[in-house]
C-alpha cells in the first residue's frame, strides 16, 4: 500500500493531459467532421455513396498501424507534403502532439460519422418537409430540429469517438512517437512500462483509464437521458 | 384567392398529369391510395419538383418550367398538414408553434400563444408531442401552420389516423377551427365523407389524372366516370346498352330500362348505390329485376345483402349486388322476408362512361 502512494505521489502525470487533451480536441474535430460528412453522404447518390462511405470508414477497419504508415507517408519531414507543411507553415506533424491528434482524430472519425449517419438516416423526412414549409432555412432545420432529434446516435458517436481517441495507440506511436511530456500518452506509456517489466505501474495507469472512461460514458449517458425522456424510444 | 395548378411529374407506375384552375374556396382531392394525390401536394407546396408545369396562387408565380421559376418550401407561404403530424419530437408544444416564426422572441410568444387559445392547446404549452393523443397533436400541427399566415393550407388525409369515434369530434372541431381562415384549402383524402363534409369543389383523380371535377353535390349526384363513381362510394355497376334517349338494356342486370329523365350519349354502364335500392313484393313495378341472395351481413344499424341477377348464376366469381337496407327498410325486410324484385329510382340512377 504504501509503495502505491509512493508511486502515485512520484508519477510523471503528463500522459494523463496528453492523452486527455488529444482525446478531447480529436473529439471536437470528428464531432464537426463528422456530422459534416454524414450530411452530405446522405444526399449522395447510391454510388458515389457506396465509394465515398467505403473511404470514410476504412480507418476504423484497417489495422492502425497501416493508417499510420499511410500517415507517415503523407506527413514525414522526407516526403513532399511534409515538407511543404513544415517549409511554408511550420507545421509539424511528426514527433509531435500535432501527430497525436492527427493519429487519433483519423481513427476515431469514422465512429463519430457513421453513428451520425445512421441516426440521420432515422429521422423521419416529414419533419424536413414540415419544417420547410414553415419558412425554417436550411441551417436553421440542421441545427434546430435534425441534430437534437438525432441526438442519441450523435451522443452515442461522440461517446465511442472519444473513447477511441483516447486508447489511440498504434497510428499514434508510428507518426507522434512516445517522447515523454510531449506525445507519450496513457496507452503509449502502458506498453512502455510494462516492456520494463513494471507492472504495478501499468496498473495504476490502467485503473485511471478505467475510471475516466468510464466516468466520461455514465456522465453523457445520464445528460441524453434526461434530454430524451420526452422522445418516443422503443 | 385563384390558384392554378399544372403538374406533369413522371412517377413509377403513371405520369402524374394535372391542370386545375380553382377559384377560392375549399378544395377536396378524392382519390384511392396511391393515386398522385400526396404527390400533388407535395409539388405545390414545393417539397418535390415536377418535371414541368405552372403552379399561381393569385399572382404570385410558385412554379413555373418555362420561366424557370422554382421557389424553395420556404417562400411559397403554402402550410401542410402531414398526415402524421410532423411536429418535432424535441420541442415543446410551444417551441413547436415558435418554431418557423422569424419575429423577436417576445412577438413569437405573443403570436404562439395566441394561437395556442385558438387552437385550444395552451394547456399543453410545455408538453412534448409523445405525450399528446392524437387529436392534440393535429391541433398543435394546424396552430403552428396557422402561426406562419399561410395563404393555401394542404391537408393530407388528416383523419385516415384515427378511430371512427373521435374523427366526427375532430372534424367538427377542425371546421370551428378553420371557419375564420379566408385562404384556400386542399384536402387530400380516400374518405368520401370528409371530403363531402369539408369541400365545396372536389377533385377525383384516378392514376394520376382528372376523372372528374365539379361542386362536390354535383360531382356525387352525377360522377359522369365509373372511377368516379366508385371512389364516390358507389357499389353497384352493370353494362347499359342504349336504345335510345329513354329506353336501355342493362346487361348484367338483364332487364330493360325505361326512364323519364334522358340517357346521356355514350353511356355504357349504370351505377347504382347500396343504400338507395327500393324493395318490391308481389308484382314487379318498372325499373326492378328479379334477385336471390348469395349472402349477407348484420351490422349495428343496418343489414347488407349480397345478391345476384336471378337466372343469371354465372359459374366462378359473380359480381355481387350490394344491397344496404336501413331502418325502416330493414325492419319491412324482417317482417315480409326477401323481396321478389329490387327497384331502382330514377333520380338516383348514375349513367356512366367508361
Amino acid at each position: 500500500m504504501d509503495e502505491i502512494i509512493e508511486i502515485l505521489k512520484s508519477l510523471d502525470y503528463s500522459p494523463l493531459w496528453i492523452s486527455l487533451k488529444t482525446g478531447i480536441v480529436a473529439t471536437v474535430l470528428s464531432f464537426f467532421l463528422g456530422i459534416f460528412a454524414a450530411r452530405k453522404v446522405i444526399r449522395c447518390g447510391p454510388g458515389t455513396k457506396s465509394v465515398i462511405d467505403g473511404i470514410l470508414t476504412l480507418p476504423m477497419v484497417l489495422p492502425p498501424t497501416v493508417a499510420g504508415f499511410f500517415l507517415l507517408l503523407l506527413f514525414s519531414l522526407r516526403r513532399p507534403f511534409g515538407r511543404f507543411l513544415y517549409g511554408q507553415f511550420g507545421l509539424r506533424v511528426v514527433q509531435s502532439w500535432l501527430g497525436c491528434i492527427l493519429a487519433a482524430t483519423v481513427i476515431a472519425f469514422p465512429l463519430m460519422y457513421r453513428n451520425a449517419r445512421a441516426a440521420f438516416e432515422q429521422i423521419d423526412v416529414n419533419l424536413v418537409y414540415a419544417a420547410r414549409t414553415l419558412g425554417m432555412s436550411e441551417t436553421k432545420i440542421f441545427w434546430k430540429v435534425i441534430l437534437p432529434t438525432a441526438g442519441p446516435g450523435v451522443v452515442s458517436g461522440t461517446i465511442l469517438t472519444f473513447a477511441r481517441a483516447l486508447g489511440e495507440y498504434g497510428a499514434t506511436s508510428m507518426l507522434a512517437g512516445n517522447i515523454p511530456g510531449k506525445t507519450a500518452t496513457i496507452s503509449q506509456r502502458i506498453a512502455m512500462v510494462i516492456q520494463d517489466g513494471d507492472y504495478l505501474t501499468a496498473g495504476i495507469w490502467t485503473v485511471i483509464v478505467l475510471i475516466i472512461a468510464f466516468g466520461i460514458i455514465f456522465a453523457m449517458n445520464m445528460v441524453t437521458g434526461r434530454k430524451m425522456k420526452n422522445v418516443e424510444r422503443w | 384567392m385563384e390558384l392554378e395548378i399544372r403538374i406533369r411529374k413522371k412517377l413509377n407506375e403513371f405520369t402524374l398529369d394535372l391542370d386545375l384552375q380553382e377559384t377560392e374556396g375549399r378544395i377536396g382531392i378524392l382519390g384511392a391510395s396511391g393515386c398522385g394525390k400526396s404527390m400533388t401536394l407535395k409539388s405545390i407546396a414545393g417539397i418535390v419538383k415536377p418535371d414541368s408545369g405552372k403552379i399561381r396562387i393569385g399572382e404570385r408565380v410558385l412554379y413555373d418550367s418555362t420561366g424557370k421559376i422554382n421557389l424553395p418550401p420556404q417562400k411559397r407561404r403554402i402550410g401542410y398538414l402531414f398526415q402524421n403530424y410532423a411536429l418535432f419530437p424535441t420541442m415543446t408544444v410551444e417551441q413547436n408553434i415558435m418554431a418557423g416564426l422569424s419575429g423577436s422572441r417576445g412577438e413569437n410568444r405573443r403570436r404562439a400563444a395566441e394561437m395556442m387559445e385558438k387552437f385550444h392547446v395552451s394547456n399543453l404549452a410545455n408538453r412534448y408531442p409523445l405525450h399528446l393523443s392524437g387529436g392534440q397533436q393535429q391541433r398543435v400541427a394546424l396552430a403552428r401552420l396557422m402561426a406562419y399566415e399561410p395563404e393555401v393550407i394542404l391537408l393530407d388525409e388528416p383523419f385516415s389516423a384515427m378511430d371512427s369515434f373521435l374523427k366526427d369530434q375532430l372534424q367538427q372541431q377542425m371546421e370551428e377551427m378553420l371557419k375564420e381562415y379566408r385562404g384556400s384549402m386542399i384536402l387530400v383524402s380516400h374518405n368520401r365523407d370528409e371530403i363531402y363534409r369539408f369541400c365545396h369543389r372536389l377533385i377525383v383523380m384516378d392514376q394520376g389524372s382528372v376523372v372528374c371535377e365539379g361542386e362536390t353535390k354535383e360531382v356525387f349526384a352525377n360522377p359522369r366516370r365509373r372511377a368516379a363513381a366508385r371512389l364516390t362510394g358507389c357499389k353497384n355497376y352493370t353494362g347499359l346498352v342504349r336504345r335510345d334517349s329513354h329506353h336501355a338494356y342493362l346487361t348484367d342486370w338483364g332487364m330493360e330500362l325505361q326512364t323519364e329523365r334522358e340517357i346521356p350519349e355514350g353511356t355504357d354502364s349504370l351505377g347504382y348505390r347500396a343504400h338507395f335500392f327500393v324493395p318490391v313484393w308481389g308484382k314487379r313495378a318498372v325499373n326492378s329485376f328479379p334477385v336471390q341472395v348469395a349472402d349477407s351481413a348484420q351490422l349495428p344499424f343496418e343489414k347488407n345483402y349480397y345478391l345476384i341477377p336471378q337466372g343469371k348464376i354465372q359459374p366462378g366469381n359473380p359480381e355481387y349486388i350490394c344491397w344496404f337496407a336501413q331502418r325502416s327498410i330493414k325492419h319491412e325486410v324482417e317482417e315480409k322476408g326477401m323481396p321478389d324484385y329490387l327497384g331502382m329510382n330514377e333520380r338516383d340512377m348514375l349513367f356512366l362512361q367508361g
